[in-house]
């Protein structure tokens, strides 16, 4: 190779990449400045790997497996990226996940078997490597097995409800204790071969620590879980870098796991969640199912209405504000939205989008929808812009949402879902929902919005009901 | 020796009003002045001779001797050529002129070295000036009568009903410029119980319309349309162009048609062309507000009530004259108040004080001399720019981030933990790895503090960037594949060659697959 970098020039260029990163998120602030985001981050990372294939710890024999191992990922990265649907975008966020969790372990456990790797450190310093070598392992294992069974969940493949294997907190103790009990042998084993079996038990145990973590989730969680193990895979990152004392991992791990830490905290705030009893899983455990079918259980009758009905009122409004949920995004119905927001804009109706913070099942999922469908991102409100303006709104539209209009968590203290801030579409003056059926979200609690005097229920797929509803309004 | 304002009867065809009414008359005695009112002058709008009298007037038989015994004159409409006549060097006449579409008549009246204020040259910005805006108050009555008249000429309802014959649809009233005319024009139609909608090229008013109960219809153009003074300016072909196709869906659309563009000193905007009034509904009325002006539409006849294609289109000019009584009580209250400004003294004598901006504006002669268009005012232009600015200021971040302070005790417990971590990572780890933590604990702050900033709607790119950045765990793997070889050590090199592949590999479908995923959904955000 007749390009190499020195030491020194490596490390300048892992100070410009580190740079060009934190440009890269904070380009995120807005949507103007967002693609340069992007590209910053395109830069630094290109720069980052350059500087490393090039520089002093690579040498020519290993170019060829480099190029081979990133045109064969790259290309199914770019495929992937090509053809996922909008929709598909947690399942394949939770996917890539998985594979930074892969990659952090398949590091950890090349470092372990490379003797020059530690040839270096003596006493303190390699117990201190060692460690670091056990936790990223741990970490990248967990962020695996997680992501994967997110995936699962996400695209349908393993059951959204929440799996509560009995006693699971003492389950997940006992695992904790055994993982620092292996990690004092991993310690203490002198050869290699004697620190393999605790560290092979340590990454069972993790795997396994990681699929029960992600099992006891509910569905309405999903948006906690997707940005937590974003946190995880960060910090995966930066464990990597304490092993192999690289400080551009360290710095970028850092990033990304605080960035996913920071979305963590949010969607809980908008759930008025506590972080740690959304970790420990299931919905509300101490008595999520039972309240819901107590005295709160609200009575009154539904009105139904039909597409005809429901485009005559929107037509009548002066403001109309549309607030989607994951059933929109189940029924792939951003497009025909934004036809009927398109035509109503034509005839003056002042129309815009209320985007409660956890609606989807990642952060800010209803926005990329909604981007995609070319709804222009000036009239997509969150929920503390828009939530003053529904007493002056003729028809608030819900389609596919439950939990995040749903009065009780405002008006019944003994709710599971009371305090979480909602969407106050029954102060419009009327509501429309839009449902499949009058099942409960998936809290599992009734919607006494349904039951008020000025709310219609449009029953039916969001897609299809929205489609006679564009129709109507055309005629 | 207080002077005497005069009141003579309007002497142009067909107009009823007055310059004042008895109930200003007595104000302006209090002023100090005198009054005298020409016999009959107030017949028209309904205030008698004895009415002026008992409230302290001297009526005068006829115009001359009116004209010649006073010092100053009140007249509604410009003087006619007789008129002008009369005026004498030293008198002062106060009515509308219409300076810019009068010349001939300026010169005239210039050249009886009299003082001339025009009502209508009044700098209208000037918030003090209001009182005395006479435009306003004739306008808002033009508005209100064009209404009345469309409902005359309209041969159903306006609001809509349903009663045991059936069901009566509200009429749909449609407002070209949103001046005072037009919605004086929209509070009377929406009263009435009609569906209203306006356009106006000047995009601030839309707030206006929809205070009013109106619907505003945008011009799918943009262009901003403030010309000085609360007037509209003339408007690019672009723009005029969709604005036509926006003129001609209305016109299929609803029954009424109300115009009221004017541009000052130019003929109004032809807005209404024919294919429009053969698109309307039978029955069907325009009010053509600018029909003075040559009429927004083109089959505006001045001053009558046509019917074409079957829509009936009214082009009066003297729709304030129609509503005498009020129109004249207005506008003396606005001569009153003009009289108040002139004569702050409270003496019966007026002074026309040139550095004074609004009387600066009003006089268009002074003594014989034209003194108009005045210098421009110095004044910051009102409402002009601030619309964008306004809104987003209030508005906290997104809503989070704004947590109170930590309580103390709490804060205190961290800041435990926290020092007795530190403390411990300091007693056993070795230099080498101090350096690394630094980094990393000031590492997790930049993340902190750069991620609140990002805006909610980017949460999901937020998400697939910085997964993609993970993927740097890359240079993990490339650093295993082939290291400079480390003499004395053997290194099993298939094993780690293997897992780096692998890693490279699922690190590359993340790197390239996250960047480009996060470009496809940046490029989708639009405004």
């Amino acid at each position: 190779m007749s390009l190499t970098l020195t030491p020194t020039l490596a490390s300048v260029a892992y100070i410009g990449a580190t740079i060009l990163f934190i440009l890269s998120l904070g380009g995120l602030s807005n949507p103007e400045t967002s693609r340069r985001g992007n590209l910053y981050g395109i830069i630094g990372m290109t720069i980052a790997v350059l500087a490393t294939v090039l520089g002093p710890r690579v040498t020519a024999g290993g170019i060829p497996w480099i190029i081979a191992a990133m045109v064969a990922g790259g290309g199914i990265g770019l495929y992937a990226a090509r053809t996922v649907q909008m929709t598909q975008m947690p399942e394949l966020v939770a996917l890539m996940h998985s594979l930074v969790g892969l990659a952090a372990m398949l590091v950890g456990f090349a470092t372990y078997i490379d003797p020059s790797a530690s040839a270096e450190f003596k006493g303190a310093a390699k117990a201190i490597h060692e460690m670091e070598i056990y936790v990223g392992i741990l970490i990248g294992a967990v962020t695996f097995s997680g992501s994967v069974i997110a995936f699962g969940k996400l695209s349908g493949k393993i059951g959204g409800k929440p799996l509560l294997l009995p006693a699971r907190h003492w389950l997940n103790l006992i695992g904790l204790l055994v993982v620092i009990w292996f990690g004092r042998e991993f310690l203490r084993a002198e050869t290699m071969m004697d620190g393999m079996k605790p560290l092979i038990v340590m990454t069972v145990i993790a795997l396994l620590f990681g699929i029960h973590m992600v099992m006891a989730i509910g569905g309405a969680d999903m948006p906690v879980v997707v940005s937590m193990l974003n946190s995880y895979s960060g910090w995966a990152a930066a464990a990597t870098g304490f092993m192999l004392s690289n400080d551009l991992l360290i710095v970028v791990g850092a990033l990304v796991g605080s960035s996913g830490a920071i979305l963590s905290y949010i969607m809980c705030n908008a759930m008025n969640r506590n972080f740690i009893s959304v970790i420990a899983g299931g919905f509300g455990t101490g008595g999520g199912t039972t309240a819901a079918s107590g005295a709160a259980a609200p009575a009154g009758e539904v009105v139904a209405v039909n597409a005809l009905e429901t485009a005559e009122l929107l037509r009548d409004a002066k403001n109309v504000i549309i607030v989607p949920g994951y059933g929109m995004a189940v029924a792939q119905a951003q497009h025909t939205v934004f036809e009927i927001t398109r035509h109503l804009r034509g005839k003056g109706v002042r129309v815009r989008f209320g985007i409660h913070p956890v609606a989807g099942r990642m952060p800010g999922h209803m926005n990329v929808l909604l981007a995609e469908a070319k709804v222009p991102y000036d009239i997509v409100m969150e929920m503390d812009e828009i939530n003053e303006d529904f007493p002056g709104t003729e028809v608030a539209m819900v389609i596919g949402a439950n939990d995040i209009v749903n009065p009780a968590a405002q008006d019944d203290p003994t709710s599971p879902i009371a305090g979480m801030p909602v969407l106050e579409v029954w102060k419009a003056k009327t509501s429309i929902v839009m449902k499949r059926s009058m099942a409960s979200g998936y809290a599992g609690v009734d919607n006494p919005l349904f039951y008020k005097d000025n709310n219609r229920m449009l029953f039916g797929d969001a897609k299809k009901m929205l489609d006679e509803v564009l129709a109507a309004l055309r005629t | 020796m207080p002077q005497i304002i005069g009141v003579p009867r309007e002497t142009f065809a067909g107009e009823k009003r007055v310059a004042t009414v008895p109930e200003v008359v007595e104000k302006l005695i209090k002023l100090g002045f005198k009054v005298a009112v020409q016999s009959g002058a107030g017949d028209a709008a309904n205030f008698s001779d004895e009415a002026y009298k008992a409230a302290g007037a001297q009526i005068i038989a006829d115009a001359p001797g009116l004209w010649a015994a006073s010092d100053i004159v009140f007249k509604v409409r410009a003087p006619s050529g007789d008129e002008v006549g009369l005026l004498r060097e030293g008198q002062t006449l106060i009515s509308f002129l219409w300076p810019a579409q009068n010349p001939a008549l300026m010169q005239q009246l210039a050249a009886r070295k009299a003082t001339v204020l025009a009502i209508d040259s009044l700098p209208r910005m000037l918030s003090r000036a209001q009182k005395m805006d006479a435009l306003t108050s004739m306008a808002s009555i033009t508005g209100y009568r064009a209404v009345v008249e469309a409902a005359n000429a309209f041969g159903r309802f306006f609001n809509g009903q349903i009663t045991a014959a059936g069901k009566i649809p509200p009429a749909r009233v449609f407002i070209a410029g949103v001046g005072v005319a037009g919605l004086a024009a929209m509070g009377t139609a929406v009263g009435l119980g009609a569906i209203v909608r306006a356009n106006d090229t000047r995009a601030e008013v839309a707030d206006q319309v929809v205070s009013m109960g109106g619907e505003f219809v945008k011009v799918d153009y943009e262009e901003e349309g403030s010309g000085g003074g609360g007037y509209a300016k003339v408007m690019s072909e672009g723009f005029q162009k969709a604005q036509r196709e926006m003129y001609a869906k209305q016109a299929r659309e609803v029954d009424i048609i109300i115009t009221t563009a004017l541009i000052p000193g130019k003929p109004a905007p032809r807005l209404i062309t024919v294919e429009m009034v053969q698109s309307m509904k039978p029955g069907s009325v325009i009010v053509d507000l600018a029909a003075e002006q040559g009429g927004n539409c083109e089959l505006t006849e001045p001053g009558k009530v046509v019917v074409k294609h079957g829509v009936t289109i009214i082009g009066y000019t003297d729709l304030p004259s129609r509503l005498a009584k009020q129109s004249s009580t207005l506008y003396a209250t606005n001569l009153f108040r003009m009289t108040e400004e002139l004569c702050k003294t409270k003496d019966g004598v007026i002074n026309v004080n040139m550095d004074d901006d609004a009387i600066r504006g009003l006089t268009v002669i002074k003594e014989g001399a034209v003194t108009w268009p005045p210098p421009p005012l110095k004044l910051p232009a009102p409402a002009a720019a601030k619309p964008a600015a306004a809104a987003p200021t209030a508005k906290k971040g997104h809503g989070h981030g704004s947590s109170a302070p930590m309580a103390g005790s709490s804060l205190a417990i961290m800041f435990g933990v926290a020092a007795a971590l530190f403390w411990f990572i300091g007693a056993y780890a070795p230099a080498d790895f101090l350096g690394h933590f630094t980094v990393f604990v000031l590492a997790c702050f930049v993340g902190y503090m750069v991620v609140w900033n990002v805006t909610p709607a980017l949460h999901t790119p937020l998400m697939s960037v910085t997964n993609a950045i993970s993927s740097i765990i890359a240079i993990g793997a490339l650093v295993q594949i082939a290291p400079p070889a480390v003499a004395g050590l053997s290194r099993p090199d298939d094993w780690i060659r293997w897992l780096a592949v692998a890693g490279i590999a699922l690190t590359a479908v993340n790197m390239f697959g996250g960047f480009a995923v996060t470009q496809r959904m940046l490029a989708m955000f639009r405004k």
